[in-house]
């Protein structure tokens, strides 16, 4: 199996799995949520949930930025570029991700000044390029990417940059986390916590889930070993009845995160009061906005932006299957009306959403079960 | 985007703020330190590195296995294409002053 010969400790893959399968308590059913595309994208593309005990459901949460922006956004960003003669700058993530009137990249069609960048200080590159040209970075991402917008952001301040502003969507993922336990129709036993919004923020903003919500939370790295690593820890804890922080991604994630980034994260950024999610509805502080010393370089406060909402297509319950009420095959419009080439619901929109996701890679389906012997 | 890349700092832009010349599995882009500021990282070391920030220090051992969780992900064309993708016109501007070091070098 050409699969499973390139992971790591293919030896220590099945004893772990072994050890998930002892762990499993045949009497109980498991519901562990991941909050990161990037696991859900590996969970997938592993074929991890084919060698899990079938008590052990995995649910992918909120964790895919691109998923989770309300539509009405991205046309808000749009306008703005159109109205006032200004660059749209984004990451290529954002380029294909449909608004009400077309996509960033169907604007750049029809005429709009759009450009790629892939790091926040091209697009002060690109307004030092254009004196005469006002840039605006649509900026999106967790914790992963907010710190660079920040510093990018005080670096504009301390030069006087006048020609460029931030366009912020900027979500924090512990805020969601609470609205998911917070709803009434879920029943999450644990988390996976996200491995690399991790560095930023460490370990220690998890441990009100584990006090205050008495649910134990793992935060792991990405290869098959690290999550079925963190899913033996997670039952182990469930086990003996405990819910803590623990941290799998040890090699790479500090417990206190990366201070610095908090920092400028913290001197640059607000919480807003709240933000509408795509799926989850409005969400109260879980997103950032630019603090009042930096109204200058913030476009929603130098521009007159609409307000467009555009509310999802009721058919589609993207809600649903985040909070994990519904698997994504079971949303009525799965693989008909939306699929990834033409997304309707929010989790079809990049191939980091669980239902593009599941879409992807469910044919590949039993790459692991085939080497590891399948389960229950 | 979320996923980070791995590369090691392999020269640090001299009268820059906190720039570095990084090298991923061959492609060399100036990524920006401004956020390791509490543990500045050195020539010789890896990061991992998020829309042309490096966002944490770690081992050599870390960074290959980081590597092949993207391969295996499918991801390593796109890591890629964001790389290529850091400062614009930089390539150029690097290969040049490449070439006048190894000029002088000569000389």
């Amino acid at each position: 199996m050409r699969f499973v010969d390139e992971f790591r400790n293919p030896e220590l893959i099945r004893r772990s799995a072994e050890e998930v399968r002892r762990l499993a308590d045949p009497t109980r059913y498991y519901r562990l949520m991941e909050v990161c595309g990037g696991h859900t994208h590996a969970i997938y593309r592993f074929g991890l949930k084919d060698i899990l005990p079938s008590n052990i459901e995995l649910i992918h949460g909120p964790g895919c930025p691109v998923c989770v922006l309300p539509m009405g956004r991205i046309d808000d960003g749009l306008s703005i570029a159109a109205d006032h003669d200004v660059m749209f700058t984004a990451f290529g993530d954002m380029m294909r991700v449909p608004g009400a009137h077309g996509s960033p990249l169907e604007h750049k069609a029809r005429g709009m000044d759009v450009r790629i960048v892939y790091s926040p200080t091209d697009a002060i590159k690109l307004a030092k390029a254009n004196p005469d040209k006002h840039v605006m970075f649509f900026a999106i991402g967790f914790e992963t990417t907010a710190p660079s917008t920040a510093l990018v952001l005080q670096r504009v301040r301390r030069e006087g940059l006048k020609n460029f502003s931030v366009f912020c969507n900027h979500v924090t993922i512990i805020p969601a986390i609470r609205a998911i336990l917070d709803s009434p129709d879920m029943r999450i036993d644990g988390f996976i916590g996200p491995g690399h919004v991790s560095t930023v923020i460490g370990c220690r903003p998890y441990e009100w889930i584990a006090k205050n919500e008495k649910k134990p939370i793992v935060v792991s790295g990405f290869e098959p070993l690290d999550l079925l690593q963190s899913i033996v820890m997670l039952l182990r804890q469930l086990g003996a009845g405990e819910a803590k922080v623990e941290n799998q991604y040890k090699r790479v994630v500090p417990w206190e995160g990366n201070t610095a980034a908090l920092r400028a994260m913290a001197e640059v950024f607000e919480l807003r009061p709240y933000f509408e999610w795509r799926g989850l509805g409005f969400i109260s502080q879980s997103a950032l906005r630019l603090r009042e010393q930096y109204a200058e370089w913030d476009a929603e406060r130098r521009f007159a932006i609409p307000g467009i909402r555009v509310t999802d297509p009721k058919a589609a319950q993207c809600g649903e299957v985040l909070k994990g009420v519904l698997r994504p095959a079971q949303c009525k419009l799965f693989g008909n009306e939306c699929t990834p080439e033409h997304p309707i619901g929010a989790l079809m929109v990049s191939s980091e959403g669980s239902c593009a996701a599941y879409y992807n890679y469910e044919h590949r389906k039993a790459a692991l079960v085939t080497t590891l012997g399948a389960t229950a | 985007m979320c996923l980070a890349i791995p590369g090691k700092i392999v020269e640090l832009v001299p009268a820059s703020e906190s720039l570095a010349v990084v090298d991923v599995v061959g492609v060399r882009r100036r990524v920006d330190l401004g956020l390791l500021e509490n543990d500045k990282p050195g020539v010789g070391d890896w990061v991992l590195i998020h829309v042309g920030f490096a966002m944490s220090k770690i081992s050599e051992q870390d960074a290959m296995d980081q590597m092949k969780t993207l391969a295996m992900l499918g991801e390593t064309d796109a890591a890629l294409q964001e790389v290529r993708g850091y400062g614009l016109e930089d390539e150029k501007e690097i290969r040049s002053e490449e070439r006048d070091k190894a000029r002088a070098a000569g000389a």
